[in-house]
């Protein structure tokens, strides 16, 4: 009998992954923006406020790949900066509604009291909390606060971040309760309990890796839903400060120039429509890769 | 079925009890003062300021605020507007036709499209027409409201000069003119959102379909002889609408959502656009007022799904 090669759980992840072929040109196209995001600024340097009335509202040119803006701005250099952004608050937020969701659905799953329950009832409240108006509200009554406590950007990215992340945890925090219910009743964690393993151990080191597969899903699909609500909010005029271009922001400034100028428009929207379909897709394939049951 | 509807209700209260406790904990702490302008203001002086203050109570325990804040909203009084001196009652009702009438449109075209498009997909899943359909609904709900409105304007408004982009209450025409007018300047809001919620919807009703589909009674149906068409539409697809009933009334916080930004972009003058415009304006007792109507809206909508599941799904017992 030939002895296999051991494979690692994550190179069999990347193995399944690959099967799905929307999801690997998906991951490619993000990680393009990525690297143009992050390398960008240094390879296009070109100041984001330089103003030159003399190429107002002008179209794709060499000068200028995506345009200008009503100030002659260059939106190259512009969606460079915001993507960002755009992108640091998609991360951070999802991070703080993974977090809060795996802590309320680890505790709540654990639980065998009321505690349980209280807890999934808050969830199910929050679920049915209407979202935007709440963040408008939110950001409307602390703005001015954190914007003198962190500065203009610091501030509403805090702000930002805590409250998309704070309405985004609740799925997070029912899926690690199912997954923690079940396994806390499966025969390697009363293995572990029998061998004297404290609560933590067992959730750290038993539990919780094996129940991080629809965790890591539902954190890419935030991802997106994040950049969604940033943009959103930048849209509506409510979220960064003029001078600091997210995608959402240009779009809003662009909006009154669509008849003359639609170009403006068209760039940062692709671009946001890019990263959350791309993100999207790899959470498509993720879900497929880390379903065990799934045959592939 | 009468203590079932009971039950419901009773399990709503809370819901809303704890809904409001969230609202007023956030306005409760966010600094500054409604008074703040008073503050300021030199011509104000300060003993007006401090009986001002007792004179609404500012300074009682925070229980004590909340429970006259809650009574005064669920008694209907939800003050002046700071900016147009309207009671923000009268504000809201004015403006909340609009809103539902578009929300609900929108709805109902998102379900005229997903229903038969996900139900002839799970029936032949993973044929190209459902790939194509699948690659459509990433499409579709990953594209923002704003920026699906802002393309719609482009195309419909600017380049083939079809639709108006502004939405008008004061359409002078009468009689099918003004119908036929309205119609019109409603096209594109509805469609944004419809087609935004149709992509998800698109996606539940397959997978609920091919859940239902595997099932043995399917299979006893097409043993018995049952014609395939009969065997979709009367046996699988009344069960397969089951959890799409609840999924759409879990949408709904999304929709009033989607709702804001339609309502922002196309300048229709519903709930959501006021509650922008007020955001803007420092307006804070109608900012309240609409958060409160929306966590309303969701509260009802949520009440109707579970009831409507309780009708459609006879294992749940009423009893």
């Amino acid at each position: 009998m030939g002895r296999s090669r051991p494979v690692s759980p994550a190179f069999e992840a990347w193995r399944r992954f690959r099967r799905h072929p929307l999801a690997l040109v998906s991951a490619a196209v993000l990680l393009m923006m990525i690297a143009a995001i992050v390398l960008g600024p240094t390879l296009w340097p070109v100041a984001i406020n330089d103003i030159d009335f003399s190429a107002r509202l002008k179209g794709p040119s060499w000068a200028h790949p995506f345009g200008t803006d009503d100030l002659g701005q260059d939106l190259l250099a512009r969606m460079l900066y915001g993507g960002r952004i755009s992108l640091a608050v998609g991360l951070a937020a999802m991070a703080v509604a993974i977090l809060v969701g795996t802590l309320i659905g680890a505790v709540a799953g654990m639980s065998r009291s009321w505690l349980g329950s209280a807890l999934m009832w808050l969830t199910d409240l929050f679920l049915s909390l209407p979202q935007l108006p709440l963040l408008l509200l939110v950001i409307y009554l602390f703005r001015d606060f954190l914007k003198g406590l962190f500065g203009p950007e610091g501030g509403v990215f805090i702000l930002i971040v805590a409250v998309i992340g704070g309405l985004r945890w609740m799925p997070v925090a029912r899926l690690v309760r199912a997954q923690f219910l079940s396994l806390r009743e499966k025969e390697f964690v009363e293995a572990a309990r029998a061998l004297g393993a404290s609560k933590s151990r067992q959730v750290v080191r038993h539990i919780l890796p094996n129940a991080l597969g629809p965790v890591i899903v539902a954190g890419t699909i935030d991802v997106a839903a994040a950049i969604i609500a940033e943009s959103t909010l930048s849209f509506l005029g409510l979220g960064f400060p003029p001078d600091i271009p997210t995608w959402g922001r240009i779009l809003y400034d662009a909006k009154d120039y669509l008849d003359i100028a639609p170009h403006w428009a068209m760039f940062p929207g692709a671009a946001i429509f890019l990263a959350v379909l791309t993100i999207n897709f790899i959470g498509d394939g993720l879900r497929d890769a880390l379903d065990p049951r799934k045959v592939m | 079925m009468g203590s079932y509807l009971l039950r419901r209700l009773l399990i709503a209260i809370p819901s809303l009890l704890g809904i409001s406790v969230v609202l007023f904990a956030v306005l409760a702490l966010a600094p500054g003062d409604p008074f703040e302008e008073l503050a300021t203001n030199p011509a104000v002086p300060p003993e007006v300021r401090t009986a001002l203050r007792t004179k609404f109570g500012l300074d009682d325990p925070i229980a004590v605020r909340y429970v006259r804040w809650l009574v005064a909203m669920l008694g209907g009084d939800w003050g002046f507007s700071f900016v147009s001196r309207i009671d923000v009652g009268a504000l809201i009702m004015q403006r909340l036709p609009t809103t539902l009438f578009v929300i609900g449109s929108s709805q109902l075209l998102a379900i005229l499209i997903a229903l038969p498009v996900g139900i002839y997909a799970a029936t032949r899943p993973y044929s190209l027409f459902d790939q194509i359909a699948n690659a459509f609904a990433f499409v579709g709900f990953s594209l923002p409201t704003f920026f699906t409105g802002l393309l719609f304007i482009l195309v419909f408004s600017i380049w083939l000069d079809w639709l108006p982009f502004v939405y008008r209450s004061d359409i002078s025409a009468t009689g099918w003119q003004w119908y036929l007018e309205h119609a019109r300047q409603a096209i594109m809001p509805i469609a944004v959102l419809a087609l935004f919620q149709a992509a998800s919807l698109t996606r539940y009703v397959r997978s609920a379909m091919l859940d239902v589909i595997r099932l043995d009674y399917v299979t006893t149906a097409r043993a018995k002889g049952l014609g395939e068409r009969v065997v979709i539409l009367k046996h699988v697809v009344r069960n397969a609408l089951i959890p799409v009933v609840t999924l759409v009334a879990l949408q709904m916080p999304a929709i009033f959502g989607g709702a804001i930004i339609t309502e922002q972009i196309f300048r229709i003058p519903g709930i959501g656009s006021l509650l922008i415009s007020s955001i803007l304006a420092n307006d804070t007792p109608v900012v309240m007022a609409v958060t409160f109507v929306f966590a309303c809206l969701v509260v009802i909508f949520n009440l109707i799904a579970d009831i409507l599941y309780g009708w459609l799904d006879p294992r749940i017992t009423f009893a």
